[in-house]
């Protein structure tokens, strides 16, 4: 890899790191991290199929509540440095170099965990330095503090890349290589299966009696091959809108009293 | 009193409060979480409206306060706040306790909204997207997705950020009317009919066990051996094909085809429930993902999956 590759691939892992915490870009998110890793480093078409790979696992990844969910940007960024190391073998084909990029990735995911909690907590000290400056009025130095801390977040992740940078190359595909195939087979199929947890996550927290048949409906319709993502959401947006307004026209009526906004109930009731 | 100039933020000082908030969980802390962004955010107007030294460090002070939203449903509140700080600086009675109101008060049924809408809605949605087209090597899946998502997001960031300074303190009444619970509504239907969708398509097991072996009609599948050799023969094969002959001398069944008559995605839905339910039960996701990796792996060792 030649130095420019190797000072981009860092500014993409510290970005990644901000980003872990701001939530803003997305420059966190395997789609986006892995991608501009394969671009700087030559890869680009690997780097796309993993960022696509990953991102179904991780799609349901977000910190809400008491339920703390695995650190994206250092999972995106070390799988995409394993992946480019591996590819310089000639024995492996990308689909593999994959598969066993992820199964490293997403222990590596967890302990970016501990990382984010040990930097959220370093964070302390420095808001209350912003106290003491607020204090005397020094924007400035309330500024620089702020910032300063950010960065912080970005080196979160761009050590352990640039670590996993300076491991030789030989080094990573011997050990992809050592991996039987019973154990890359069986993170695949896991990977597969693993996608659940994230929807599951995100089920959880929108699920209440009055949306439940909206996903019987959406589980059924999927089945239909021919339906695009587009074309279900399409359906989705349709439905959603539907029942708002038929939801409206009953409340409404109810509060005027008489007409029940049900011409059906209304016919009923006369008879 | 009203002979002073007045003073106001230009569009210019609520442009940089807006790029600023972009910043505001930069120094997330346990103890008051997002406030340093949130001063941060306010600086360029706090510059704007207090000159002395003593009027910039009390602002200071008052927005080191605890903060802590959707980063993006900061905006409005920030929107609100810098309304209320400009009529403060130009004389008004608004008094620390009025603005830390506001700000609380709107923080958390703000905070309620941002989650469905933006973490379980639009980003799960756009990141299928992208990432479908991407596990095929296109690269309009991460364009897609990071232009989308970023157009979004910007937009809402700052349309709300001038509704609310526009609205100024009148938006806590708006905010009790419906539109918060219809788009949160919205929302989750939208997002529950495409995870629906989602698990169907994208969580994948397949059962390798065969379930039955039944020995075929001796009319009802190809007998390769008696078919001439060269392209006629393979043109015979399809035509057989075609006519709904099996290709084996046997039908074998394996516990997924079973599976997949009841409904296809079946083992998906199971095993999206289960998960569902051991995270109910307070199980960290963590854990399950390491578990599922190694029942992928034990399971393909006994060649059940």
């Amino acid at each position: 890899m030649s130095i420019i590759s190797i000072v981009l691939v860092i500014l993409i892992a510290f970005l990644a790191g901000m980003e872990g915490i701001l939530d803003e870009f997305q420059f966190h998110q395997p789609l986006v991290a892995c991608t501009l890793i394969g671009l700087v480093t030559g890869n680009l078409e690997a780097g796309i199929i993993l960022g696509g790979t990953l991102q179904m696992i991780a799609l349901g990844w977000a910190n809400i509540g008491a339920a703390v969910a695995p650190d994206a940007a250092l999972a995106s960024v070390a799988s995409a440095i394993i992946l480019v190391k591996a590819l310089g073998a000639e024995s492996i084909s990308i689909k593999d170099a994959v598969s066993s990029s992820i199964a490293i990735a997403v222990p590596l995911a967890v302990a970016g965990l501990f990382l984010t909690m040990i930097v959220r907590t370093l964070a302390v000290p420095i808001v209350h330095m912003m106290d003491s400056a607020a204090e005397e009025g020094n924007i400035r130095k309330i500024e620089w503090l702020h910032i300063s801390a950010v960065c912080m977040q970005g080196i979160r992740i761009a050590l352990p890349a640039a670590a996993l940078l300076f491991i030789p190359a030989e080094t990573v595909q011997t050990a992809l290589e050592s991996m039987p195939e019973w154990l890359t087979e069986g993170m695949a199929i896991g990977g597969g299966m693993v996608v659940a947890v994230g929807y599951a996550l995100v089920i959880n927290m929108m699920a209440t009696k009055e949306v439940w048949p909206f996903f019987i409906l959406g589980f059924v319709v999927a089945a239909i091959s021919q339906l695009t993502l587009i074309a279900l959401g399409a359906i989705g947006v349709a439905l959603a809108l539907i029942y708002l307004n038929l939801s409206k026209m009953g409340g409404s009526s109810n509060g005027g009293g008489g007409n029940s906004g049900d011409p059906l109930g209304d016919i009923l009731n006369d008879y | 009193m009203a002979e002073t100039e007045k003073i106001h933020l230009s569009k210019k000082d609520r442009l940089a409060v807006a790029w600023r908030s972009t910043f505001i969980q930069g120094s997330w802390n346990y103890e008051r979480m997002q406030n340093g962004g949130w001063a941060f955010s306010m600086i360029p107007a706090i510059k704007k409206l207090y000159k002395s030294k003593e009027d910039r460090s009390a602002a200071l002070k008052r927005h080191l306060e605890f903060f802590n939203t959707h980063p993006y449903i900061a905006s409005p509140i920030l929107g609100v706040t810098l309304a209320l700080e400009e009529e403060r600086a130009n004389g008004a009675p608004v008094d620390d306790v009025a603005i830390q109101g506001v700000k609380v008060g709107m923080m958390g049924p703000l905070a309620g909204v941002g989650d469905p809408v933006f973490w379980f809605t639009v980003r799960p949605m756009l990141g299928a997207l992208g990432a479908s087209l991407a596990m095929g090597g296109s690269i309009l899946g991460p364009i897609i997705f990071f232009l989308a998502w970023n157009i979004i997001r910007w937009g809402f960031m700052w349309y709300t950020q001038e509704f609310g300074y526009k609205a100024g303190s009148k938006i806590t009444e708006d905010l009790s009317g419906g539109v918060l619970q219809d788009v949160t509504k919205g929302a989750s239907i939208l997002g529950m009919f495409v995870l629906a969708g989602l698990v169907q398509r994208w969580v994948t097991i397949k059962f390798l066990p065969i379930v039955s072996t039944v020995q075929l009609d001796e009319k009802a599948y190809i007998h390769w051996d008696e078919l001439p050799s060269g392209s006629e023969g393979i043109r015979l094969a399809f035509e057989k094909v075609n006519a709904g002959l099996s290709m084996t001398a046997e039908k074998v069944t394996s516990l997924q085809d079973n599976l997949d008559q009841l409904i296809p995605g079946l083992a998906a839905l199971l095993l999206t429930f289960l998960c569902m339910w051991l995270l109910k039960k307070k199980v960290s996701p963590i854990l399950i993902i390491l578990g599922l990796f190694i029942v992928g792996v034990v399971g393909h060792y006994f060649l059940i999956l």
